[in-house]
C-alpha cells in the first residue's frame, strides 16, 4: 500500500512539464507489476466506466466532460485517460465556475489541466454575477439555479455539446438513484416519468436534433468505492478533502471555512481553529465542513465506513426541500 | 433484536437506531464484484420495504436519511406510527405522493462479505419494461410474494421475464408472513405453486424464504417465529450464493473504438464480452473473415499478457486489419454466427405496436444497423407460459419474431451468451427504445458458412472498370414502361463506355425465380433475390438496371438497405392506370380482367409508390426515348460527381 502522504498536492514544479507529452506516460510503479492493484469489485466498476466513455466518444458528435474538480470528477478524469490511452480523451473538460469556488479548487484544476494537457473550458454566468447574484443575498435555490444550472445550460448550448459526462452517483441521493446512465434531456430537462429503458450495456444514444444526453459513468459507484479507487490509483485530489486544522466559522450548525474576504459576518461571529475536512466541495459559503481527524486516505475510508451521516448533508444547497435534487434536475441540473 | 426496532414508536425507536454500528474494523471484503440483483413482485408486495430493510440491516441507512424518512413517514407513510422504510427508495415526488414506485431505483449496500447493487423495479403492469431493464443487468432476482395473496398474474409475468432475460438464480421471498400467522402450511402452498409454475423456466437455483420485510424476520437474523424453517436468512443467502456461469464462453470482442492517436499506433479498443484472449492468439473479424494475430493488449497501467471477460483493453495486431466499430473479434475455431436473419424473442416497450414489415435500428454489441421485423411468429402468454399465435406485439408483450438486418451482424444465441445475444430495437422516428431482443438462432440455412475474405474487393473491381457502381431500381405498375426505358438507357450507357447489366423482372422469373408465384410472400422473395443479385453485380463493379414491378414499399426498402446509400437509386416509372391498361404490352391486364390471373398489381393487389424516389418518369407525357435520356442523365450525374475510389496501386 502506498503512503497516503504521497497523494497530497506537490508544488507544481515537481510535477511533469506543463506541456504534457502527446502520450502521457502510464502511472508506472514497479511494485504493481505482479498483482493487480484493484480489487475485482473496483476493476469491474472501472471497466464499466471505461466502456461508457468509449461508447459516448464513438457515438456522439461533440461530447464534453463536466469537470467540477471534486473527487468524483477526479476519478472520472483518471478513467477518461485510461479509456483512450495511448491517446488523449477526445473531448474537452468543462468547469462551471461560480466565482465562489475554493481557491484550492481552482489551483488544483489548473494544475491538472497543465499536467495532462487537458482542453479545459471554464464557464461562469457572468451576467448573473454582474447583476449581484451571490451566495449571501440570493436565496440559495435561486443562486444554485443561476450560477450552476443556467451556467451549465448556456455553456452546453454555446459549444453545441450533444453529450456531457457528469460524475453523479446513484448512491448520492434518491432522485439520482432512479436516473439512467444515459439520461436523455429535451431542452436539458429530465423527465423522470418518461425515461428510456436501459438494457444490458446497449445504450441507446440516438437523440433528435437539439436534444442532448447527460452521461454518468460512475452511476454504480458508492462514495466508498470512489475513495477506495482514489487510494488504489493514487489519484491527486484537492487538499480540502483531507482533515487539517482550519479557521472555521460555526453558523447554524454548519462549519464554514472562510476562503476570502468577501464573507459577510454576523454580529459577534468569531473564527475557531478546528480539525475539519470536506466530504463534498461546492461554493465555499454554501458548503459545510465536517469535523474529522482523517488526514490521509486511510483515515477518510475508515471515516466513511463508520459515518452515520450522508455525504450531501453538508451541502446547504440541497438542504431546504426534500426532493430538491429532482426539482433541480428537472430544470436541467446534473 | 431487529423485530423490536420499528414496532416501537418513532420516538422510542430513535435511540436504538442511532446505536453505533458494528465493529469499525469490518471493512468490506471486495474479493468479488458486487452481486447485482433485482427485487420484483406485484404492487404492495413490499419490495421497497424489503430493500429499505436490507439497507437498514446492513447499516446502509445513515442518520440524516433516517431522520428525513421519519419526517416523511408522518406525511406520506402507509405504516401508521412505524417508520416507512419504503420511503428510503421511493425517490421521486410523484411516487411519494402516490405511494407507489414508478421507476427503477438502484441501491447500494454491503456487508463485510459482499457488496450489492440492487434494482428496485415497479410492480404494476404498465411498467413491465422497467422490470426487464432491471433484469437485463442482474445476476439474481428476488421475487416477492404476499403470503396472503399467493402467486398473482404479475408474479408470473415477472418470473417469466426474469427467466427470459437469462437470470438463473431466484429467491422466492414469501413476505408478510406475520399476516398469515407464520403459517408453515401457507408457506408450503405458495412455494409449491411456484415450483409448479416455474418448472419450465430453467432456474438453476430457487430459494424460498418466509419473511416479514416490515418486521425484519429472516432478513439478517433467523426469526423465532418460523421454527419450522431451517434455511438461510435472506442476507446469508445473498452473501454466499455463487452466480458465476458454469461454462466459459468463447472469446468475443466487439470493437468499440478505433484508437489512432498517432501514425505509429492503431488499436481496437473494447471490452471483452466473454472468454479470454492472450498475446499471440489468432483472431478473426467475424463479418469479414479476416484473420490476424494479437500483438499487444494495451492498458494505461501496463501491457497485459492476457485479458478476460469484462476487462476494457485496447488490442493491437500483427498486421493491418480493418476492424472498426461494430466488428466482433472471435477465435477462428469458435466463431460467432454471422447472418442477416435470425429469430428472436422481443419484450415490447412502446405504445407503438410492432407488426411484420416494421423497420427499426438494431443495436447489437457495438453495431447499429437498419433492421426489419419480417415476421411475428407468436406471443408468450405469461399466465400459462404457452405461446399463442399473434400478428402484432403491443406494449409489455413478449413474442417470437424474425428479424432481418440490412448488413450481416455477428451474434450468439442469448442462451449461450448474454452479451452477444442481446439487442435493442430503436424507433427511427422517435429514437425511443422500442424493444429488448434476445437472439434465439440464426435463420440462414447455411448458418455454419463463414465469410471468406477476398483480397480483390469491390473498390478494386470498380477501379479497373473506371466507373462508380450503381444500382438503379425502376419500380412501377405493369405497363408503365419500365422495361422499355431500362433497355434504352442501358444501350445509351454502353455506348458511353460503361459496364452495365439489366435485370428485368420477366426475364429473372424465367430462371433464378422460376419457382416463385405472385402472392405477397413470393413477391417479397422475388425482390429479395433480385436485390441480392444486384448487390453482387455492383460489387463486381457494374451499373445495374433493375426493372421490376416490386409493388410493396417494405420489400423495396429491404433491397435498398443492401446498398450504401450512394450506390442505390430508386426510380418511379409512373403512368395512369388507364394508360397502362391501354398499353398492356403483354396482354396481362386483359387476362386479369377475365380473372385468368390473380394477384395482379393494380387490380387485386395494391401498388405502393415510393415516398421519395430519386427520379419520377411520367410516361403519360414522356416518350420512351425522352424518359431514357432523363434516366441516363440522372445516372451520369450520380456516378460522375464522385471519382472512382482512389487506390494505391500497391494494393493490387
Amino acid at each position: 500500500m502506498r503512503a497516503a502522504e504521497s497523494l497530497v498536492e506537490r508544488p507544481v514544479e515537481r510535477l511533469p512539464a506543463a506541456v504534457a507529452p502527446a502520450v502521457p506516460a502510464p502511472d508506472a510503479a514497479p511494485e504493481q507489476a505482479a498483482e493487480p492493484r484493484l480489487s475485482p469489485h473496483l476493476a469491474r466498476l472501472e471497466a464499466e466506466a471505461i466502456f461508457i466513455m468509449r461508447e459516448v466518444a464513438a457515438e456522439f458528435r461533440n461530447p464534453v466532460m463536466l469537470y467540477s474538480v471534486g473527487k468524483d470528477s477526479s476519478v472520472m478524469l483518471h478513467i477518461a485517460r485510461k479509456a483512450f490511452f495511448p491517446g488523449r480523451p477526445p473531448f474537452p473538460c468543462l468547469h462551471i465556475a461560480t466565482g465562489w469556488d475554493f481557491r484550492d479548487v481552482i489551483t488544483h484544476r489548473d494544475r491538472m489541466a497543465a499536467t495532462y494537457g487537458l482542453d479545459l473550458l471554464v464557464h461562469t454566468n457572468a451576467e448573473a454575477a454582474r447583476a449581484g447574484v451571490n451566495p449571501f443575498d440570493t436565496e440559495t435555490g435561486e443562486y444554485s439555479r443561476l450560477m450552476l444550472t443556467e451556467a451549465l445550460k448556456s455553456a452546453l448550448e454555446q459549444h453545441g455539446f450533444d453529450a456531457a459526462f457528469g460524475g453523479a452517483r446513484r448512491d448520492e441521493e434518491k432522485a439520482r438513484a432512479k436516473e439512467r446512465i444515459f439520461s436523455h434531456r429535451r431542452g436539458h430537462v429530465w423527465d423522470p416519468r418518461n425515461q428510456r429503458p436501459e438494457l444490458w450495456r446497449l445504450f441507446n444514444t440516438r437523440i433528435a436534433p437539439g436534444d442532448s444526453m447527460r452521461v454518468f459513468p460512475l452511476s454504480n459507484w458508492t462514495e466508498l468505492d470512489v475513495w477506495d479507487y482514489i487510494r488504489a490509483e493514487a489519484i491527486p485530489i484537492v487538499p480540502l478533502y483531507l482533515a487539517a486544522e482550519r479557521s472555521v466559522l460555526v453558523r447554524d450548525d454548519n462549519l464554514l471555512v472562510v476562503d476570502d474576504e468577501r464573507m459577510r459576518w454576523r454580529p459577534a461571529e468569531v473564527m475557531e481553529r478546528r480539525m475539519v475536512r470536506f466530504r463534498t466541495l461546492g461554493c465555499w459559503p454554501l458548503t459545510g465542513a465536517v469535523e474529522s481527524q482523517a488526514t490521509d486516505l486511510d483515515g477518510i475510508i475508515t471515516e466513511i465506513v463508520t459515518s452515520r451521516v450522508s455525504e450531501r448533508n453538508g451541502r446547504l444547497v440541497d438542504g431546504a426541500v426534500q426532493a430538491s435534487m429532482e426539482a433541480k434536475k428537472r430544470e436541467g441540473y446534473f | 433484536m431487529p423485530t423490536a426496532l420499528l414496532s416501537a414508536t418513532p420516538a422510542a425507536a430513535a435511540p436504538a437506531l442511532l446505536a453505533p454500528p458494528a465493529a469499525v474494523s469490518l471493512l468490506p471484503v471486495r474479493a468479488r464484484g458486487a452481486l447485482r440483483l433485482l427485487a420484483c413482485g406485484s404492487v404492495d408486495d413490499g419490495k421497497s420495504t424489503l430493500i429499505g430493510r436490507l439497507l437498514h440491516e446492513t447499516q446502509g441507512v445513515l442518520d440524516d436519511q433516517l431522520a428525513a424518512v421519519t419526517r416523511e413517514s408522518r406525511r406520506f407513510g402507509t405504516t401508521g406510527e412505524e417508520v416507512d422504510l419504503a420511503l428510503l427508495l421511493d425517490g421521486l415526488e410523484a411516487e411519494r405522493e402516490q405511494g407507489i414506485t414508478i421507476d427503477v431505483a438502484y441501491r447500494f449496500f454491503s456487508t463485510p462479505k459482499r457488496a450489492f447493487i440492487v434494482a428496485d423495479t415497479p410492480g404494476h403492469e404498465q411498467y413491465t419494461r422497467n422490470m426487464a431493464t432491471g433484469a437485463s443487468t442482474s445476476e439474481l432476482a428476488i421475487l416477492l410474494v404476499d403470503a396472503r395473496k399467493g402467486l398473482l398474474e404479475q408474479t408470473r409475468r415477472h418470473a417469466a421475464i426474469v427467466s427470459l432475460l437469462g437470470i438463473r438464480h431466484v429467491v422466492l421471498a414469501v413476505n408478510k408472513m406475520d399476516l398469515v400467522g407464520w403459517s408453515h402450511e401457507r408457506f408450503g402452498e405458495v412455494t409449491a405453486a411456484f415450483r409448479d409454475f416455474s418448472a419450465p423456466l430453467a432456474f438453476r437455483s430457487v430459494m424460498a424464504i418466509p419473511l416479514s420485510a416490515r418486521r425484519g424476520d429472516n432478513i439478517a437474523a433467523a426469526s423465532p417465529n418460523t421454527p419450522w424453517y431451517g434455511g438461510p436468512t435472506l442476507l446469508d443467502h445473498l452473501e454466499t450464493i455463487d452466480v458465476a456461469d458454469e461454462v466459459d464462453s468463447p472469446f468475443r470482442f466487439p470493437v468499440q473504438w478505433v484508437s489512432r492517436p498517432h501514425a505509429d499506433f492503431r488499436g481496437a479498443a473494447g471490452t471483452l464480452a466473454s472468454g479470454r484472449v492472450a498475446v499471440g492468439d489468432t483472431v478473426v473479424a467475424a463479418a469479414s473473415g479476416r484473420m490476424t494475430t494479437v500483438a499487444r493488449i494495451v492498458t494505461m497501467d501496463r501491457d497485459l499478457p492476457e485479458a478476460v471477460a469484462g476487462q476494457a483493453v485496447t488490442l493491437t495486431f500483427a498486421d493491418e486489419i480493418d476492424a472498426g466499430r461494430g466488428d466482433v473479434l472471435v477465435p477462428p475455431r469458435e466463431r460467432a454466427v454471422v447472418s442477416r436473419r435470425f429469430s428472436a424473442d422481443l419484450v415490447w416497450m412502446t405504445d407503438e405496436e410492432v407488426e411484420a414489415g416494421s423497420r427499426y435500428l438494431l443495436k447489437i454489441g457495438t453495431a447499429t444497423v437498419p433492421a426489419t421485423v419480417t415476421r411475428i411468429a407468436d406471443r408468450l402468454d405469461l399466465a400459462s407460459l404457452d405461446r399463442v399465435p399473434a400478428d402484432r406485439l403491443a406494449l409489455n408483450a413478449i413474442g417470437r419474431v424474425h428479424v432481418e438486418t440490412a448488413v450481416p451482424v455477428a451474434f450468439d444465441p442469448y442462451a449461450q451468451n448474454r452479451a452477444t445475444g442481446a439487442f435493442i430495437l430503436i424507433d427511427r422516428a422517435t429514437q425511443a427504445t422500442s424493444a429488448a431482443g434476445l437472439v434465439i438462432a440464426g435463420l440462414d440455412a447455411a448458418r455454419d458458412v463463414h465469410a471468406q475474405a477476398s483480397d480483390v474487393d469491390p473498390p478494386v473491381r470498380a477501379w479497373l472498370k473506371g466507373q462508380r457502381p450503381l444500382a438503379v431500381w425502376l419500380t412501377g405498375m405493369p405497363g408503365s414502361g419500365k422495361s422499355t426505358i431500362a433497355s434504352l438507357a442501358e444501350r445509351r450507357l454502353v455506348a458511353l463506355g460503361h459496364h452495365t447489366m439489366l435485370l428485368d423482372g420477366d426475364n429473372v422469373r424465367q430462371g433464378l425465380n422460376a419457382d416463385l408465384g405472385f402472392d405477397a410472400p413470393s413477391r417479397a422473395e422475388n425482390v429479395r433475390r433480385v436485390g441480392e443479385v444486384a448487390r453482387l453485380m455492383t460489387d463486381a463493379g457494374l451499373i445495374v438496371l433493375v426493372a421490376l414491378v416490386s409493388p410493396f414499399r417494405a420489400d423495396r426498402d429491404r433491397a435498398a438497405a443492401l446498398f450504401p446509400s450512394d450506390r442505390f437509386m430508386e426510380v418511379l416509372v409512373h403512368a395512369s392506370p388507364e394508360t397502362c391498361r391501354t398499353r398492356d404490352p403483354k396482354g396481362l391486364y386483359a387476362k386479369a380482367e377475365q380473372g385468368r390471373i390473380v394477384n395482379f398489381t393494380g387490380r387485386d393487389q395494391p401498388y405502393e409508390p415510393p415516398l421519395s424516389p430519386s427520379l419520377v418518369l411520367t410516361t403519360d407525357e414522356l416518350a420512351p426515348a425522352q424518359a431514357a435520356e432523363r434516366l441516363v442523365e440522372a445516372i451520369l450525374a450520380r456516378i460522375r460527381n464522385v471519382e472512382p475510389d482512389p487506390l494505391d496501386s500497391a494494393q493490387l
